[in-house]
């Protein structure tokens, strides 16, 4: 059970308030969408989830992410551990600047994956998963660089799966990409949630509406509105959502 | 996207887009300059050569080159052997570069990922800054002090040895390279280290196995750059030990460079004779050298400029 349950969730960049005491539960397995304004904290509070702020120094956690009912900021916990297990594709491609196959094979392998029959057979499966096998097979060892930006980014989902993860972080995937990239990756998306829990961070509130299960609007770093997603959509509780998903803020 | 050069790429926007306020007068003054420049690489690479011809012609391109004796101004038997001025820049050179590298690369790595952008903002600057010391402080150093503690440390009776030339080198390429392997390192861009810290590699592990290799041809182009600061350097190296011309590779012996021979011997020897033309010799071979140092790290630092967009 990958659930993650958020509870009094408070960040600080130096001494400025990023997130003011989120608490919600995001269920196991399907897609929930973080919708929100530019600004409105969503992206940090995807970061929070695999510690990634924890690489900025101004930064300050306080309250509590529980995964399987453990606490991800507790005392005993191994960063690298977290991130293992929480898998994350950013808002534009990041391929490393190496082969397709050493792309995938580099976080197994610093996980202790040595074995070469193995490697492969873990680049093979991420790749098909990220339904991207097809159209790199005879070119492993080529550049990531040659791939075009789509391609890249599913590079980069594979290279989130190499692992293993049970949830995967996608902080705004589909930002730097054109239409039909776009809906590839929003098709790779639906194909994932019945096998990991998928966060997805988003400003295209159509693209919330097309993938996710369960949406949650912040604003001004406080979570307003937290639902099921045509709920959320077409009978929005809070006023602050409607202005925002009828086009009248943000 | 993979530019063939950069001045190209550059002008080819400029013809593009008109650039209207360089037509003209302004145009052709910044052309000038620009020849200006030029010309005067030309000029010292002709009047090297120019000088040079005398003792290439009569002593011979092979003795001058592959001879080891230099004793220009023996009077019965005047020798111009360049080997063991050459085997003086290298073994100076090596020494410093074999105790600078590790030292330096270790400083860049620190600088670079470990310490808190607080350290880094002071200590960047203060590196940066014993790069503009001038030369002649650092051989001042190792004349009155690093000498005494080279000479106790391995035994010896004085310490003017080419080790004592090398290891004030190293002090000197430190900046330099620490200076421009950082830039490198820093310029690998941050979402590669996010999807590496997002896929669970711990700090070592970025480093190593993402930034080094991104960042590695601006790394050995610190690297070269930096011993053609040690190759070039001249005053540091004859206040550093005793410029004997033997042909050595024992770092515990007096040794002389190409740059220490021409400093001290151009004042002596008369103009326009053989032991003159000769120096001028050594300068050729020492531009070769630089040009061929230079022109390597340029090359890298290209490669560099495209490894990743």
């Amino acid at each position: 059970m990958s659930s993650i349950e958020v509870k009094h969730l408070n960040v600080w960049f130096d001494d400025k308030q990023a997130l003011r005491d989120v608490n919600m539960t995001i269920p196991n397995k399907g897609i929930t969408a973080i919708i929100g304004p530019s600004g409105c904290g969503k992206s940090t509070f995807i970061r929070s989830i695999n510690r990634m702020n924890d690489i900025i120094p101004s930064c300050r956690v306080e309250g509590q992410i529980l995964v399987e009912g453990k606490d991800l900021y507790g005392p005993d916990v191994d960063v690298t551990e977290v991130r293992k297990r929480i898998g994350m594709v950013f808002q534009r491609p990041n391929p490393f600047p190496k082969s397709i196959y050493e792309n995938i094979a580099y976080a197994p392998r610093i996980h202790g994956t040595k074995d070469k029959r193995k490697l492969s057979a873990i680049v093979e499966h991420s790749l098909r998963r990220a339904a991207l096998w097809d159209e790199v097979k005879d070119r492993l060892d080529k550049s990531a660089y040659d791939l075009s930006g789509g391609q890249q980014q599913r590079l980069c989902i594979a290279r989130a799966l190499a692992i293993d993860p049970e949830i995967i972080l996608f902080d705004e995937p589909c930002s730097a990409l054109d239409p039909i990239a776009t809906a590839k990756i929003e098709d790779l998306l639906s194909d994932l949630k019945d096998e990991y829990t998928v966060v997805i961070v988003t400003h295209n509130m159509q693209q919330a509406a097309r993938v996710a299960d369960q949406t949650a609007y912040f604003y001004l770093g406080e979570l307003i509105e937290f639902g099921d997603t045509t709920q959320l959509f077409e009978r929005p509780e809070n006023e602050l959502t409607e202005r925002y998903i009828t086009g009248r803020m943000g | 996207m993979k530019y063939i050069n950069r001045t190209g790429a550059l002008s080819r926007v400029a013809g593009r887009t008109g650039l209207k306020g360089f037509d003209g007068a302004p145009h052709l003054i910044l052309f000038i300059i620009t020849l200006i420049s030029a010309t005067v690489l030309v000029t010292v690479a002709a009047f090297l050569i120019l000088g040079s011809l005398q003792a290439f012609r009569v002593i011979g391109i092979v003795e001058m080159l592959g001879g080891t004796v230099w004793n220009p101004t023996s009077f019965n038997n005047p020798a111009f052997g360049m080997l063991p001025l050459m085997a003086g820049t290298f073994l100076v050179s090596f020494l410093a570069a074999v105790i600078a590298i590790p030292i330096g690369l270790g400083c860049t790595i620190y600088l670079a990922e470990i310490a808190h952008p607080k350290v880094r903002a002071v200590l960047k600057p203060a590196i940066e800054l014993l790069a503009g010391i001038p030369s002649v402080v650092y051989g001042l150093f190792a004349l009155l002090i690093l000498q005494g503690w080279v000479a106790q440390v391995f035994g010896l009776q004085t310490g003017y040895v080419a080790l004592n030339g090398g290891i004030i080198l190293a002090v000197m390429m430190i900046p330099i390279m620490v200076s421009l392997a950082e830039d490198a390192i820093a310029a690998v861009p941050r979402e590669l280290r996010e999807a590496s810290y997002a896929l669970g590699a711990t700090r070592w592990e970025t480093m190593r196995s993402v930034i080094l290799p991104a960042s590695m041809s601006g790394i050995v182009a610190a690297i070269i750059l930096s011993i053609m600061r040690a190759v070039g350097e001249t005053m540091a190296v004859l206040m550093a030990f005793n410029q004997t011309p033997l042909l050595t590779l024992d770092p515990f012996s007096g040794v002389q460079t190409m740059t220490a021979t021409i400093a001290i011997e151009m004042g002596e020897a008369a103009v326009g004779g053989l032991h003159y033309s000769s120096l001028f010799a050594v300068g050729v071979v020492l531009f070769i050298i630089t040009l061929v140092m230079n022109t390597v790290a340029n090359r890298i630092m290209l490669r560099y400029s495209e490894a990743y967009r």
